[in-house]
């Protein structure tokens, strides 16, 4: 798949909402269920945090091996997935410029974890790490029942913690308009049209979960292509949109 | 992973018979559905390192193809299956696959357990 070109701004997609100043930032924790959706959800912010030499590290809560994407054609079964997804991760990971923790929970299983004890599990690498911005799903918009089980346990955890607190950032998912109507617009974004190529870069080495998008969306009948596949296209490499959580 | 040759699957389902053997049994349409066109909710079971003991396991059909294993008080039974493949670990995999590669229905057999 080939980028668009980059607009020559990003007044029409960033409305009303601030820019993230990453200059401001001390660190970064990605705080997301599965091997893939750190690229899908904030590659461009990480990116942007590691070309500022800022700390950043992503903490992926399962080994995404429930996966029904076994690559395009398949080459991954129910047993291999697992490995696979950590080795397509590290690459990713190595793309993007992020360090990686993986908790090591099992794919769908979040949900039936103690909401504390997982909680506890992302507390621990935040007091560790002391990120000042953490970005996690939006727990009840995020469409999978593990992202919203780890965007929830990542509330509790940043809400748990004692002085200063770093900004939650959360990412919904699935129905824009949907969730908007309720959630309304994101209230900031990140401009990361100078690393789109590697956000892409970063999918693309999630081969497993992303092989057989990349060869719908480089067919040449437009027409077979969703107005969601072709608003996927035009702005996941220009733009990140984040709500930020109130966690008191 | 292979597609189904019935004969060496069965002779897999052979050898693992009339013994307790560890089983992983899923159906999935993908967590992601209920964003499709359809907004059908997804549908998604799964058991992982049941232990069950078959008297006779089966392999019918031709091609998608069914297996049924007769255990002590029922029947552990999967439908769609289209490719195989015995692992490094010994392990028995069967699964379905759709048009895109997806797996659709895993049916697999193991001597120890699966990985947790």
């Amino acid at each position: 798949m080939m980028l668009p070109d980059p607009p020559a701004n990003l007044s029409e997609l960033a409305g009303s909402m601030k820019p993230i100043n990453v200059e401001e930032h001390t660190g970064l924790v990605v705080v997301l269920p599965h091997p893939d959706d750190e690229s899908f959800a904030a590659g461009g912010l990480i990116s942007l945090f590691h070309d500022a030499g800022k700390p950043v590290m992503y903490v992926c809560g399962t080994w995404g091996d429930g996966g029904r994407r076994m690559g395009s054609p398949n080459f991954a079964t129910r047993e291999s997935l697992r490995d696979i997804r950590e080795t397509e991760l590290q690459e990713a990971c190595a793309i993007l410029g992020c360090e990686l923790h993986m908790l090591g929970l099992r794919d769908k299983t979040v949900e039936f974890e103690d909401p504390e004890h997982v909680a506890g599990l992302v507390r621990d690498i935040l007091v560790a790490r002391a990120p000042s911005l953490v970005v996690g799903f939006y727990p009840g918009y995020a469409v999978h029942p593990d992202h919203d089980s780890l965007g929830e346990a990542t509330r509790l955890a940043v809400a748990g913690m004692s002085g200063k607190r770093p900004t939650l950032l959360a990412v919904a998912v699935g129905d824009r308009a949907g969730y908007r109507a309720v959630l309304g617009e994101p209230h900031v974004y990140a401009d990361i049209r100078h690393v789109g190529q590697r956000k892409l870069d970063a999918l693309k080495a999630h081969r497993s979960q992303t092989q057989a998008m990349f060869q719908h969306l480089a067919q040449n009948d437009d027409s077979a292509i969703t107005d969601q596949e072709k608003e996927f296209r035009r702005q996941s490499f220009q733009i990140e949109r984040f709500y930020v959580l109130d966690t008191d | 992973m292979k597609s189904i040759d019935t004969a060496r699957v069965q002779h897999e389902l052979d050898r693992r018979k009339d013994r307790p053997v560890f089983l992983h049994l899923e159906t999935t349409t993908g967590s992601y559905t209920a964003l499709g066109p359809e907004k059908r909710p997804p549908v998604i079971a799964f058991i992982r390192n049941g232990v069950i003991t078959f008297e006779r396991g089966t392999i019918r059909g031709k091609g998608p193809y069914r297996v049924g294993l007769k255990i002590d008080m029922g029947w552990v039974y999967a439908e769609g299956l289209t490719d195989y493949e015995v692992n490094a670990r010994d392990e028995l995999l069967l699964a379905g696959h759709d048009v895109d590669g997806n797996l659709t229905v895993a049916l697999q057999l193991s001597e120890r357990p699966f990985r947790e």
